[in-house]
């Protein structure tokens, strides 16, 4: 027989476990003690449910958030809430905080996320097109086709404020209409599906999870336009999200969703798949085009762009996969619902891939607006092992990183671009106190030197000669001149490299060298690297004190450069260490140090 | 087409819309640097040295690919900028090798004019070359990618000027490098030998194979009677190596310094040229007028054109001329004619033709009808770009020498219709003025046929010859060539009436004063300018008709009886066979 | 399969909608697995093979194993969404083979939630009054 109640106390790995299991103790306690065991089951719910308040407990069904609970309300909880029906006030989770956000029609429970994009992700079928139509898709496409003209798709556009997520942010509808008003025998659309950033992964959730969600937007854009024919240009990597693309094209061929005289309406419309093999530059735009074309990937000066002269040189509307997939419920809920959420420049939502060290990595969305401090304390659960936070990386490998002053900075367009980083596709990478900022910018550079196509010269030479630069540095071989060749070639890069990869990629480099430089002079002056991570810099040696002579360290020592008896404070050889810190991992004592 | 107004520098200027930056700023007067950039070719906005700021924008703008828009002011020059164009070019000359000294391009690289403006004294970055191998399986280019700059002019000449697709971009990032498709070698691929990406290489990564110490080997030799032949459109570019401006004519000169240079004999090609009108001309009469053979007719005297049909276009041999190109048919006329004439022994007769062609070095060995003589009847090619560096090398003062030296008129009188060979139209119009003879037995009054000179792609027209109608194509840069050979083939599909009599093709922009052996910088205004001293080389020669040089219908009383006879098929026909794209 | 126009767009939606609803309120039980790229890599697939497995084992008919996209619980994955009648829909995280024989006994069964697997719904769903509808 099922419970009237279930109580969940927070139990993640990042909570306070102490705390949170004497609660859980007194909880259980409690509802033994007042005789309700029948009908309420205490759970440790296996994750921390407090956002940033632990210890939190949730009473299902209701949903109810109770956070900063001491063992001490436990009674109260049982006796008032469950047993009177009347929710115990202090205790309860304040949601004006989060609500600020959202548009008035969405009932927020304690959620500091809103799911637009990502809708349809982890509630249907993917492959089953009965269920995307039953949470209303393919209502948008039938509303745009039989009661809008194209402009009044553009106005709706242009209410909803919504911009590329690709990376760069150029609002939609002027897209659009630009390709609107070229008069040509042909036009194009195309779904940017080549997600590339180190750590990204929106795209391809989307897509696995909702791919007749894209499959509409192209079509509602080609009736917008007047274009009959749309790409999807997707990684060959992504085999699972080309599977579900494929069965999704083909059921909506079935249906006559796509295809001739789509809805019994005059108007045609199909999609094709285009793989691409992985190369980075792929993912911008021209060089997008020039791949599906046959050619080699590489970019081409823009103007003209592609809204104009695009695929073939005829004008294309290039947009990515999350931009894509808001575009149906702008149309269904209207612009100005969309326009409502998120800040005075930046509209809507963002999907970012919070990763690095969080306690809880994953696919979120949120409203744009809403701080870094939130995204990593509260959805992301906190800093991984109570560590300190050092740094936060968005916009992968032509972003840069945002330091603890900026926690409070609202997530948009324009803030982003003002503190050296850009909003970026969505890649999200936390780092604390271990992180070398030396390495993270190496880490950018040896990825954009490896998917630089080769074009054009200030990204070709300019990129791995910062790479070597960096790289030096991290090594302890820097000097001062290396840091102002670092800036010199970082503004050549970003001035004349031809497209935006090249444009951008000295973004980590120069923002990290912005915000730690102290960091970087570390290297170079003291020959030290202080988190610890560049290994060229790094002494390993045994503190006399701490050692008990118990020779795990010896034992480890795959070079055996560690001397001592047993009993005795054990010694390591610097000279033979190789600085594989196998060592630092064995010693159970802390005895082994690193500096 | 709509004026914009915009500014420059603080300066206002109107122009039409779509100007780029960079024209809109040649206009002014404004100089701003280039380095990928050339004006045969779209921007392909590579390089990075042309960025101009405009305001407003954060970016910097590619001057070179960038259309002005209305009211936009553009900053060419300023400190940040130079900045910028200064570390491009740094950083370029950080993976370029430091050997100016020994390099081909050595005083007219646009690297090192660059890097020269730019006062680059050090060089701030690491050096990393690539170390990357030489192709020199050619015989006539030589590709050398260590001394790349990927500005990609030669992979764009190959595959949009010249439709061949030989070069391409390798790998990418760092490892980019310019090879051919599929990574084999030069001599295994489509290549035609056309050399059109050695002359619009900035730098010394793609160019001629060098022949000149062979040639001066053999100047030096006592045993060997050097003699040596130059072609039509040498004598009005060699000079731009001298200073001269493009299409001065200085056949006189040339003479002098190959004779300063201590060669036995100067002959003409342009004698070759009249040559091949005779052998040509009567091969389309033969077609025309008696119905023997395929019509059209197709010219073969451009040896990049002979390679690209034998590959790209194997179903044409039967419309192609058998009569070989001008210098070959010197080059047996010198070992067999001009040998027995002067009793001396044709094998120690050491030919050089003088051509603004790298496909000329493999049309020497092209196969055995090369051969006629007995011997090598070409030993060596050497381009415009060679001869000028061998009269520099041989220390002569190009400049002060006369302009009255003449040639051996046995293989050297020629008449304006040999000269116009080296302009595009220039073989047509030539073989028109005989053919008319020919046909008719008159002489024209006006030998010019305007609708076949100039730059246009394809030239189309119909000349009318005694009430019968002559429809005649001319093409030059390959990539034309298919438009024509569609039509061609469309009517031979058809059954129907050919769809042209007679065809020239050259494979060079600008027929062969555009040649890839030619000195450095050609463009359009300097292509034009050399056809233009040919014209006029045309136009003060006394005869201006092949069938009117005394000395060709000497060589044919005294040597080979009659146009296609079996004496002149011997010696001045050759034949063609389809030819694998690849050869691996 | 006949095209859909109009009013065959709006049948299938009604019919798609009762199907929807008729899952939140029928009487049977759904185990809805996520099976992104990343639920797949860390071993949905086999968690839904032991679903299927101790559903047999335990001769259970009204219980229905069902796909969907990536959660967004990286985190915890492979995730698991479990709608039982007359309980709150729970999502279970690092559901292995041996978590989802748990679930099926002690959840489905048993009707008891499960210990220190239970994590939250992310997000708001911003449709879920068009669409299931409230318990």
């Amino acid at each position: 027989m099922a419970f009237k109640n279930y109580i969940l106390v927070c139990s993640g790995s990042n909570c306070d476990v102490k705390r949170a299991a004497a609660v859980h103790d007194a909880l259980l306690k409690e509802v033994r003690d007042q005789g309700v065991e029948n009908e309420v089951q205490v759970l440790k719910s296996g994750s921390c449910m407090a956002l940033g308040q632990c210890p939190g407990v949730k009473i299902l069904p209701e949903e109810t958030l109770y956070v900063n609970v001491q063992p001490e309300d436990a009674a109260t909880i049982i006796t008032q809430h469950l047993k009177q029906g009347r929710p115990v006030a202090r205790l309860l989770f304040d949601r004006t905080q989060t609500s600020k956000y959202f548009p008035p029609d969405v009932t927020t429970v304690h959620q500091k996320q809103l799911r637009i994009v990502l809708r349809n992700c982890g509630v249907i079928d993917p492959e089953k097109i009965e269920e995307y139509i039953a949470r209303d898709g393919y209502a948008a496409l039938e509303k745009a086709l039989f009661q809008m003209k194209p402009d009044a798709v553009i106005d709706e556009l242009k209410k909803s404020g919504l911009r590329g997520r690709g990376g760069g942010g150029f609002p939609t509808w002027q897209k659009w209409l630009f390709t609107k008003k070229v008069a040509a025998d042909q036009k194009y659309i195309i779904c940017n599906a080549d997600e590339g950033d180190p750590g990204a992964y929106m795209d391809r959730s989307t897509l696995e999870g909702d791919p007749h969600s894209v499959l509409e937007a192209m079509t509602i854009a080609g009736y917008t336009v007047g274009a009959s024919q749309g790409f999807i240009y997707i990684r060959a990597e992504y085999p699972l999200a080309i599977n579900r693309l494929n069965l999704a094209i083909k059921q909506a061929r079935e249906r006559g969703l796509l295809g001739k005289g789509i809805l019994g309406s005059g108007f045609d419309f199909d999609i094709e798949l285009r793989l691409g093999a992985g190369a980075f530059v792929c993912g911008e735009e021209t060089a997008l085009i020039t791949s599906i074309e046959g050619n080699r990937g590489m970019p081409s000066p823009r103007p003209p762009y592609p809204a104009v002269k695009g695929l073939w040189e005829k004008p294309t509307v290039i947009n990515n996969v999350e931009t894509w997939a808001a575009i149906p419920v702008i149309l269904l809920k209207g612009g100005d619902w969309f326009g409502k959420i998120g800040t005075a420049t930046s509209k809507g939502t963002k999907v970012f891939a919070l990763t690095g060290k969080v306690n809880n990595c994953g696919l979120i969305e949120v409203p744009m607006g809403i701080t870094l401090r939130e995204i990593i304390y509260e959805i992301g659960g906190g800093m991984l092992n109570g560590k300190a936070f050092k740094a936060v990386q968005t916009g992968g490998p032509s972003g840069g990183v945002i330091t603890k002053d900026h926690l409070d900075m609202p997530i948009d367009y324009e803030s982003l671009a003002k503190l050296g980083s850009i909003m970026g596709s969505g890649g999200m990478i936390v780092m604390d106190e271990d992180d070398c900022m030396v390495d993270v910018s190496k880490f950018y550079l040896e990825f954009t030197v490896d998917e630089s196509c080769g074009k054009c010269a200030p990204c070709r030479i300019g990129g791995r000669t910062l790479y070597n630069l960096v790289d030096k540095i991290s090594k302890g071989k820097g000097t001062l001149d290396d840091v102002e060749q670092i800036r010199t070639i970082g503004l050549a890069m970003r001035k004349a490299s031809l497209c935006g990869l090249g444009q951008t990629a000295p973004n980590p480099a120069i923002s990290t060298l912005k915000y730690f430089e102290t960091e970087y002079l570390a290297h170079i002056n003291e020959k030290k690297c202080p988190a610890g991570k560049c290994r060229d810099l790094l002494t390993f040696y045994i503190l006399p004190d701490k050692c008990i002579g118990c020779t795990l360290c010896a034992r480890r020592c795959p070079v055996s450069c560690i001397s001592g008896d047993r009993r005795q404070v054990h010694v390591i050889d610097t000279v033979k260490c190789i600085k594989c810190g196998e060592c630092y991992q064995a010693c159970k004592f802390g005895a082994v140090s690193r500096t | 087409m709509k004026n914009i107004k915009f500014e420059i520098n603080g300066k206002a200027v109107t122009v039409k819309e779509g100007t780029t930056i960079l024209k809109a700023a040649q206009k002014v007067n404004i100089k701003v640097p280039t380095l990928c950039f050339h004006p045969d070719l779209p921007a392909w906005a590579a390089c990075g040295i042309c960025v101009v700021k405009a305001e407003g924008s954060g970016k910097m703008l590619r001057a070179c690919s960038t259309p002005v828009e209305e009211g936009m002011k553009i900053l060419t020059h300023d400190p940040e900028i130079i900045q910028v164009r200064r570390t491009v070019i740094e950083l370029i000359l950080s993976t370029h090798p430091n050997d100016c000294l020994q390099c081909p391009r050595n005083l007219n690289c646009e690297l090192q004019r660059l890097a020269a403006e730019f006062g680059v004294r050090e060089l701030p970055f690491e050096q990393r070359l690539r170390n990357l191998p030489v192709d020199n399986t050619t015989g006539s280019i030589v590709l050398n990618p260590e001394k790349c700059v990927l500005c990609g002019r030669c992979a764009k000449v190959c595959q949009q000027m010249q439709n061949v697709w030989a070069l391409e971009f390798i790998g990418r990032g760092e490892k980019t490098r310019i090879a051919p498709a599929a990574d084999v070698s030069l001599g295994e691929s489509p290549c035609i030998k056309c050399g059109q990406c050695s002359a619009h290489c900035p730098v010394g990564a793609i160019y001629e194979k060098d022949e000149t110490r062979e040639v001066f080997r053999a100047l030096q030799n006592p045993d060997m009677h050097c003699v040596v032949q130059i072609a039509p459109a040498v004598r009005v570019a060699v000079g731009e190596a001298f200073g001269f401006e493009p299409g001065t004519l200085l056949t006189g000169k040339t003479y002098a310094a190959l004779r300063q240079m201590g060669f036995k004999a100067i002959f003409d090609t342009n004698f070759g040229a009249d040559l091949t009108i005779m052998e040509e001309a009567s091969e389309f009469v033969e077609r025309f007028a008696r119905g023997h053979g395929e019509l059209p007719l197709i010219t073969s005297c451009c040896p990049a054109w002979v390679d690209y049909m034998e590959k790209f276009a194997p179903d044409m041999v039967p419309n192609f001329s058998s009569a070989k190109s001008p210098h070959e048919m010197v080059g047996v006329m010198a070992k067999t004619y001009y040998a027995k004439k002067m009793g001396l022994d044709p094998k120690k007769i050491f030919m050089v033709s003088i051509m603004p062609c790298t496909a000329k070095k493999y049309e020497v060995g092209r196969s055995k009808d090369m051969f006629s003589s007995g011997q090598q009847d070409v030993d060596i090619s050497l381009t415009t770009r060679e001869l000028a560096r061998m009269i520099k090398s041989a220390g002569i003062d190009f400049a002060n020498l006369p302009d009255d030296e003449t040639c051996d008129s046995i293989l050297g009188n020629y008449t304006g219709a040999g000269t116009i060979f080296g302009a595009t139209g220039g073989v047509m119009e030539a073989a028109l003025r005989t053919a008319y003879h020919m046909v008719t037995h008159k002489e024209l009054e006006d030998v010019n046929f305007m609708a076949v000179r100039g730059l246009d792609g394809v030239k189309e027209a119909t000349i009318n010859i005694e009430g019968k109608e002559i429809r005649i194509a001319v093409a030059h840069w390959m990539c034309n060539i298919e438009t024509v050979l569609d039509r061609v083939r469309a009517a031979k599909k058809a059954n129907g009436e050919p769809a042209y009599h007679f065809i020239e093709v050259m494979a060079c922009r600008g027929g062969c004063v555009g040649g890839g052996g030619q000195p450095y910088g050609a463009d359009d205004e300097v292509r034009r300018k050399r056809a233009a001293g040919l014209y006029k080389d045309d136009r003060e020669c006394g005869a201006r008709c092949s069938h009117q040089n005394p000395q060709v219908q000497q060589i044919y009383t005294d040597f080979l009886g009659s146009p296609l006879s079996q004496q002149a098929h011997h010696y001045l026909h050759n034949k063609y066979q389809a030819k694998p794209l690849y050869r691996k | 399969m006949t095209k859909l126009n109009r009013e065959g767009l709006a049948k299938l939606r009604a019919e798609a909608k009762s199907a929807w609803q008729a899952r939140a309120t029928g009487t049977g039980a759904q185990i809805i697995i996520g099976m992104g790229t990343c639920g797949i890599a860390a071993g949905a697939a086999k968690a839904w093979a032991a679903f299927e497995d101790e559903i047999a084992k335990n001769k259970l008919t009204d219980v229905q194993v069902l796909q969907t996209g990536c959660m967004g619980l990286c985190y915890s994955e492979p995730t698991v969404e479990v709608r039982v009648p007359d309980m709150p829909p729970i999502i279970y995280g690092k559901v292995d083979a041996e978590v989802a024989r748990r679930i099926v006994r002690k959840h489905i069964v048993g009707k008891l939630l499960i210990n220190d697997h239970i994590y939250d719904r992310p997000a708001v769903d911003a449709f879920a009054e068009k669409a299931a509808g409230k318990k």
